[in-house]
């Protein structure tokens, strides 16, 4: 409690200071009741299925085939039809896969760390960030997997006993990564799931009586809902349980891409072997994440109407946070050249005069473009408001956080300490069809997630309207 | 008593948030224990209004937490240092410090598969069939109703002062749920 000065001690401007009026926006818009809510996320799954949708599914599983095509033929011929060679052994699978896990940073930042920070807006985005963010991890997994070459053996990455009586090196940071990789997809599945099971019950009730000609459904989101009632014994514990999962998962989503940078920092290369790695990967990764969160969620928010629950307050946080990390990226490229000259390492120098100025000039001023000049836009109010001018934004920023990765891995490796052995990536058609047909992949899986999974967190949302808070003034007065 | 064998307990409706809230004040200071609050969302201040004791599923948490550490050491230690030991860049065969990372995300892997089972285990699911699935307007408890059971297994329950307890706090549509 502040202490209230009284009489002669109070300064006389007190008085004229007045407590500012400004209410938080509400978190979903004209007052909707619960109801209005459940129809609103239940009925795009509920009704058949539109023909937006048939005609965006055809189309990214069109895309998905080139990915099949690419990967067949390289694991028929060999991982010479990638343009790796020396000394750029790590070309476009390497961005690809740190493009793809970047993105899937998002989902749990939204679940997890902005739980625990309290930001209610966060509900209803959570749901379709972590389906995202679990896509796209499927999608980085690809390409590491793919490029170790013989494919069949994947299982060595994991310490299971082999023939070869070896067991994985734990001092290798491409090990650390099979873990930090593949932990960060399984808690991500778990919180997921978790979080969706009030929902599916929700779905399994209006099964029964909207779909009684259709029985799978009821009883496909019968056994997926494990028996939820809505109980509150059980919403304790469910609640304590979602606490935690956000508490493990917040140092974990910092730790993924740590470890992604690892990869890069521990290595001696002039451009790589550096201390601010990894901070400088996590806010890219959640700057791409957020960037891909709005190119998602804004068609989707348009196609099915749902302007009530996605507010312009929640596009506007998203790009403030764009804004923010983008700004922390932009911060690291300048920290990286300022560290180069002071070092007075002169192969440290030389690699980033030659990312600014080199062979891959090119490359890098499309970088700075997207991702530190790009988001300053979203200073503006005007622009953070203006849905179809983020979008594009959005879009921009995605391009720019894959030039970022091809960056940093193509230039270190292309002109290293000895110019004898300096060489020019130039990827194949393979690469590119592999890349390409990721995107098909990912939107396949997002559509296919829009229809069969609530796309909203319905009971959080509900959890956080006004009249679902039994302390809101306004409930007080209906009473 | 017949009452008490074929029948799971008693059902009432509630309309709104502060509705349910308020009787189930009521109810915990009646001294009801066998008793539950059905809520499409979760409400906030229901667990004191019904006085429910802090959730185990930290235990859970935390033991699968211990276990993640204790195995990914012991695991780095058997396989780097003890059965195929490599001499690998100068480094030690086992330290605590260089497996860190693969450490800490088996920790926290087995800590969040604590969590999560022992969500399960703690809450009795999956179960499938239950006496208030029977009950007709149970779909909109997963919907925008509320809905207070009393079960005939409390020592408290009988049936006409039960009845009379839910209406007085307000319940409408008490129900009599079947034992099935």
């Amino acid at each position: 409690m502040a202490h209230v000065l009284t009489g002669e001690d109070r300064p006389k401007i007190l008085d004229k200071v007045q407590q500012q009026n400004m209410p938080r926006p509400d978190l979903v818009e004209n007052h909707r009741d619960f109801h209005w809510i459940t129809e609103k996320i239940c009925n795009p799954l509920e009704g058949p299925a539109p023909r937006w949708w048939w005609v965006s599914f055809i189309i990214t599983s069109g895309v998905a085939l080139f990915t099949f095509i690419g990967l067949t033929y390289l694991v028929s011929t060999g991982i010479g039809v990638w343009g790796l060679e020396n000394p750029i052994n790590w070309g476009w699978a390497i961005v690809n896969f740190v493009f793809w896990i970047g993105i899937g940073h998002a989902g749990t930042l939204i679940s997890a760390i902005l739980c625990l920070l309290k930001q209610k807006w966060r509900t209803s985005i959570n749901r379709p960030a972590e389906a995202m963010t679990i896509f796209a991890v499927m999608c980085a997994g690809l390409f590491p997997l793919f490029h170790i070459g013989r494919i069949w053996f994947f299982w060595w990455l994991f310490p299971i006993p082999t023939a070869n009586r070896i067991w994985p090196n734990f001092r290798s940071p491409l090990e650390w990564d099979v873990f930090a990789v593949s932990t960060y997809f399984t808690v991500s599945l778990l919180f997921w799931y978790m979080g969706m099971l009030p929902d599916l019950a929700t779905i399994r009730d209006r099964a029964k009586t909207l779909h009684a000609k259709r029985p799978w459904r009821k009883y496909f989101y019968g056994i997926m809902s494990m028996g939820w009632r809505g109980s509150n014994r059980h919403w304790s514990n469910y609640e304590m349980a979602y606490l935690l999962l956000a508490g493990l998962a917040t140092p974990l989503v910092l730790s993924v891409h740590t470890v992604v940078s690892f990869d890069f920092a521990v290595a001696v290369l002039p451009g790589w072997h550096t201390t601010i790695f990894p901070p400088y990967f996590v806010a890219g990764a959640i700057f791409s994440g957020f960037a891909m969160v709005l190119t998602l969620m804004l068609p989707v928010r348009a196609v099915c109407g749902l302007h009530d629950l996605i507010t312009m307050h929640h596009i506007e946080n998203m790009c403030k946070i764009t804004l923010a990390t983008g700004s922390m990226v932009g911060f690291g490229y300048s920290m990286e050249f300022f560290i180069a000259w002071y070092s007075g390492n002169p192969y440290e120098g030389f690699t980033f005069i030659n990312r600014a100025l080199g062979q891959y000039a090119w490359a890098y001023y499309i970088m700075i473009t997207c991702n530190v000049i790009s988001p300053q836009l979203f200073w503006f109010r005007r622009i953070r408001r203006n849905v179809a001018l983020v979008w594009i934004i959005t879009l921009v920023v995605n391009v720019g956080m894959w030039f970022e990765r091809f960056v940093i891995v193509v230039t270190s490796l292309a002109n290293d300490f000895l110019p004898s052995s300096w060489g020019y990536f130039s990827p194949t058609v393979v690469d590119i069809f592999t890349f390409f047909g990721t995107f098909g992949f990912f939107g396949a899986l997002f559509l296919l997630f829009l229809r069969f999974i609530p796309m909203m967190a319905i009971a959080e949302i509900k959890a956080v309207t006004p009249q679902g808070d039994p302390h809101h003034p306004e409930h007080r007065k209906n009473d | 008593m017949s009452a008490k064998e074929n029948n799971y307990g008693l059902i009432a409706e509630f309309k709104s948030v502060s509705g349910v809230v308020e009787a189930s004040k009521k109810i915990r200071d009646e001294g009801y224990q066998e008793w539950d609050v059905l809520t499409p969302f979760p409400i906030h201040g229901l667990d004191e209004a019904m006085g429910l004791k802090r959730s185990k599923v930290p235990y859970f948490t935390f033991f699968g937490g211990l276990m993640g550490t204790t195995i990914a050491t012991l695991m780095i230690w058997f396989m780097n240092a003890y059965d195929y030991p490599i001499i690998v860049g100068g480094k030690p065969f086992f330290s605590p410090i260089y497996p860190f990372p693969v450490i800490y995300e088996l920790t926290i892997l087995l800590a969040a598969f604590g969590t999560f089972f022992g969500m399960f285990i703690t809450n009795k699911l999956p179960m499938h069939h239950h006496p208030v699935f029977e009950h007709n307007g149970f779909s909109r408890a997963t919907d925008d109703h509320f809905w207070i059971v009393v079960e005939c297994a409390d020592p408290l329950f009988e049936l006409e002062k039960t009845k009379k307890l839910l209406t007085d706090v307000g319940g409408i549509q008490i129900t009599l749920l079947e034992n099935k």
